[in-house]
């Protein structure tokens, strides 16, 4: 059985660690993966703005590069919900068909399919912010979000959990989403900014010294706030820890 | 101007197109105390809750010397007073199609609640117990006698009693009128009562 | 008669008052910019702050209420089904409604729109001499634009639900479904009430506020003409209908004067008495955190001598059922839930929307009133899909958001340049090759271009946000033909 790897775009061109942290990771817990050469992107940016015809190339060249894998793995919430739910641009041909209902988050997989509760090489002896992705824990069921009643649990939290010397920190309100929101991000400007530090700083109240998630664009968007006003805290993805990558 | 049936083709054409069935609601109500003095205990933490005040007569007390201490307790002059209860003497009578606007300046209005809720420390009046509906919004103050033998468990059974099914107004009450909008302060007495008091007391509405 | 003593102390200095943020809204056939009346309440932090806190007290009280109750998810599943079946069967549940309320000696009015609305309501005050009314909060009452139609014809509207009377008088719409002034702060209020009530301008102080209110509009209560309340609920079974508040303010619109007129949007419909349990459970748990509102109130047939009127309004609403993908936005029950836990109306405040529907469920109902005027308004929203978690009725907000986009873009209501964006990079991203240069332009843009070629004002990202470092290592892709390809493996992407 073979994974294909996709390494999402702003992954790939910013944040290559997450990849190879990905990569090395599923290869430590035996699985054959693949990187696709002419991977790009999944379509996302066109479609959360509303332009799925805009999206539809981009959509099929994506099911072009990943129907021949058995299936296929991303350390990307965001992305994966939009192959999963909204990979609908283009004909729902068998190989699409496929694409959607065998794509998988990193956390997903790792816990649910390869049902891994042990990751003996990694310590990471820091106070560790978890950042939900909207994705993630909404759309993909990674948890039981605040709002909802009764029936905690959290996936990636079980997982960091058995992580050496880490300390999980709770922010006040836990799950806020932290205001990327894709285009969102461009478009309200005003509002995402003060999302982000607004998120940054409920983190920093809790004593995070690194706010860790499983969906790097959230990242991104929460480290260029951070820089903007100065705040201290670091940020991983959750595959850079689960690897064992050095703080 | 599209008026009645216009309105009811349109939904008729434009509705779902499926029936989807009613669901059945169960009473939810399994965890409650079975006995009055355990729904007395939940009913008086949630009216606590919402503002209101429970006051129990002491062993050598009339309902009226119980009254009388709320008034000295809260500092409330009763200078008009209504009592819609035989238990309780006041000083103005309502008749049923009394007007409302005179009521203006009363202080106090007595009444006697149908039942109560023990989810929601509500208590329930109909015109019959009101007599004039606008009293219990009009007075500064209200007074309530209620049985505590007739509290019901939770809403779903409060919607299943049938004696206020032919009333023409029915009201739950639950505390005094309040509004927090004002920078989120909770102030009683916004437009309505300011306060609401129950006294236990064996009796019918 | 006693009266709370106001707490002085709370009051705060005039000197460190902010002054209240005026976010514009778009006139007549114009276009909301959200974006713009966000920063306008954003340039007002101690209001941002404060309102931002405000809410999300309302959404963790929301939590805490729906943790006490076992049920609380099955309950949301039953508000959801019963609404289901009362909107699949709305034709034969309205004429029930209508049948029975007339049975009970109610007068039943149907309105097709907003004019009718108010058309038919001021025939009804024409009839009866009426020129003061009082009225309690109602958003469809906002919708048809019912009291500026009404001070055109000379006929004087009193709100009496306090935060929305605080708006009447400063002349803005509310912001909020439920708390229509809470982007106000005291001061804000005190204010407003010193030019209008004759309040003291230098006490903020909540209690005395509010006790000002209280005695500046008793009087107009009790001169009121008529009164008008709105409907929460509309029950079938009994013609009757629920309202309900916790100022007591629509027991009193509707009890003192003898003409009680209620406006009542026809999806308000449910079959049955027994259904309200569902609901009342819900509505107030989900608003405000408290287990019900402090007056729950059944109108089934005027009082002695009065008279009572029903104007059962569609608005749009028959239409809207017909739409496949937001027909279920009709079950919405006013309680604001979605607006208290979405983190962009916290930021933004209501105002921003320019709509009589605020926050996600704006969001959803607003484009179907004006798709020009409110195109902009699904995109305010990061999908972040907390809005549909506590609805009670369990509306898939988010979803329907993403579906407006959708929708709005197939209608050409977004902007053309964002269109044309978007379509540059969707050709760049299905083309390997493209992408693999874009990267690269990016990576030396960010590495060599000076900070103020990068941070200005047509970089949106880099207006409140740094950009990512570039990766000494360069591109994952970089880094893979480096260190786990043969040397001859690579194709059209690597160039």
């Amino acid at each position: 059985m073979t994974i294909g790897l996709f390494v999402p775009c702003f992954i790939d061109a910013f944040y290559p660690k997450v990849g190879i942290a990905t990569l090395e990771l599923l290869e430590r817990l035996g699985c054959d993966v693949a990187y696709p050469f002419d991977q790009t992107c999944c379509g996302q940016p066109m479609v959360n703005a509303g332009c799925h015809p805009e999206s539809a190339a981009t959509q099929q060249l994506f099911v072009d590069n990943f129907a021949k894998y058995d299936v296929i793995v991303a350390p990307s919430g965001s992305c994966i919900h939009q192959i999963r739910d909204n990979l609908t641009a283009i004909e729902q041909t068998p190989e699409v068909v496929h694409v959607r209902e065998q794509s998988y988050e990193l956390v997903e997989y790792l816990h649910d399919v390869l049902g891994v509760r042990e990751f003996p090489w990694a310590r990471f002896p820091h106070r560790v912010g978890y950042h939900d992705s909207c994705n993630t824990l909404r759309n993909l069921g990674h948890g039981q979000p605040s709002e909802l009643a009764g029936g905690y649990f959290s996936k990636p939290r079980t997982l960091l959990e058995t992580v050496a010397g880490i300390e999980l920190v709770s922010p006040a309100r836990p799950d806020e989403c932290c205001g990327f929101g894709g285009t969102f991000s461009v478009t309200e400007p005003e509002v995402s900014g003060r999302m982000g530090y607004d998120k940054i700083t409920d983190h920093g109240a809790a004593g995070a010294e690194y706010i860790v998630s499983a969906d790097t664009s959230c990242l991104m968007h929460q480290q260029g706030c951070a820089k903007r006003i100065g705040a201290p805290v670091q940020f991983k993805h959750i595959a850079e820890i689960l690897n064992g990558d050095a703080a | 101007m599209r008026g009645k049936n216009d309105i009811l083709a349109d939904i008729r054409r434009n509705k779902p197109g499926f029936a989807a069935p009613a669901p059945h609601v169960p009473y939810y109500d399994d965890d409650y105390p079975r006995d009055t003095d355990g729904l007395v205990e939940r009913f008086v933490t949630t009216l606590e809750k919402m503002g209101g005040v429970w006051c129990a007569p002491t062993a050598d007390e009339t309902l009226e010397d119980t009254m009388r201490r709320v008034f000295a307790q809260r500092e409330i002059e009763a200078t008009a007073l209504v009592s819609n209860v035989p238990e309780i003497t006041g000083n103005r009578r309502l008749r049923a199609g009394d007007a409302a606007r005179p009521l203006h300046d009363v202080d106090v209005a007595v009444l006697r609640a149908r039942f109560g809720v023990a989810e929601t420390g509500s208590v329930c009046f109909t015109e019959r117990e009101l007599i004039v509906n606008a009293i219990g919004y009009l007075a500064q103050h209200l007074i309530v006698l209620l049985d505590p033998r007739t509290i019901v468990t939770n809403l779903h059974r409060a919607y299943q009693r049938d004696d206020y099914q032919n009333a023409r107004y029915t009201v739950f009450h639950t505390g005094p009128s309040a509004t927090a909008d004002i920078e989120g302060v909770l102030v009683r007495g916004a437009q309505g009562v300011r306060s609401l008091t129950i006294i236990p007391a064996h009796g019918s509405a | 008669m006693s009266a709370p003593d106001p707490i002085k102390s709370r009051n705060s200095p005039k000197a460190a008052r902010e002054a209240a943020p005026r976010p514009d809204k778009a006139g007549p056939g114009e276009r909301q910019n959200h974006r713009k009346a966000a920063r306008q309440f954003l340039d007002s932090p101690e209001h941002a702050k404060s309102h931002d806190t405000r809410v999300w007290a309302m959404r963790q009280r929301r939590d805490t209420a729906a943790e006490t109750i076992d049920e609380w998810e099955a309950l949301r599943d039953l508000a959801s089904q019963i609404k289901t079946h009362a909107l699949t069967h709305l034709d034969d549940y309205l004429e029930q409604f209508a049948d029975n309320a007339a049975a009970n000696g109610v007068h039943v009015h149907w309105a097709g729109d907003a004019a009718d609305h108010n058309r038919i309501v001021h025939e009804i005050f024409k009839d009866h001499g009426v020129k003061k009314v009082i009225k309690s909060k109602s958003m469809l009452m906002e919708e048809c634009g019912f009291r500026h139609y009404m001070e055109g014809v000379g006929i004087d509207i009193v709100e009496t639900d306090l935060g929305e009377r605080i708006q009447q008088l400063d002349a803005e719409d509310p912001s909020h479904v439920v708390v229509p002034s809470v982007h106000k702060m005291r001061s804000d209020v005190a204010e407003v009430f010193s030019k209008t009530i004759g309040s003291d301008p230098d006490n903020d102080d909540a209690y005395y506020l509010t006790e000002q209110q209280r005695q500046h509009t008793r009087p107009l209560i009790l001169d009121a003409d008529a009164g008008m309340t709105g409907a929460n609920f509309a029950v079938a079974e009994t013609g009757g209908f629920v309202v309900c508040t916790n100022e007591g303010n629509a027991d009193l619109s509707a009890n003192v004067p003898d003409l009680h007129v209620a406006s009542i949007g026809i999806e308000k419909i449910v079959p049955k008495r027994s259904d309200m349990g569902v609901f009342i459970r819900l509505l107030s748990r989900s608003a405000l955190g408290s287990p019900i509102t402090q007056y729950t109130s059944h109108f089934r047939s005027p009082k002695p001598g009065g008279e009572m009127h029903i104007v059962l309004v569609d608005n749009g609403r028959s239409k809207r059922l017909g739409q496949e993908r937001f027909w279920s936005s009709l079950k919405c029950i006013r309680c604001g839930a979605c607006m208290n836990t979405c983190p962009v109306f916290r930021r933004s405040g209501g105002l921003s929307y320019g709509a009589t529907y605020t926050g996600p469920l704006g969001l959803i109902l607003d484009p179907s009133i004006d798709a020009y005027r409110y195109s902009n308004l699904p995109f305010a929203s990061t999908l972040n899909g907390s809005c549909t978690n506590v609805c009670p009725v369990k509306i898939n907000i988010h979803e329907q958001i993403f579906e407006w986009r959708k929708v709005l873009a197939e209608d050409d209501q977004i902007p053309w340049t964002k269109r044309k964006t978007l379509a540059a990079a969707g050709e760049v991203l299905a083309n390997p090759k493209s992408y693999r240069t874009a990267v690269k332009s990016a990576h030396s843009a960010l590495k060599y271009l000076p900070g103020w070629a990068i941070y200005n004002k047509l970089n949106a990202w880099g207006q409140v946000r740094d950009f990512p470092d570039v990766p000494a290592e360069g591109t994952f892709h970089d880094w893979y033909k480096k260190n786990r390809m043969p040397a001859d493996a690579a194709t059209q992407g690597d160039h």
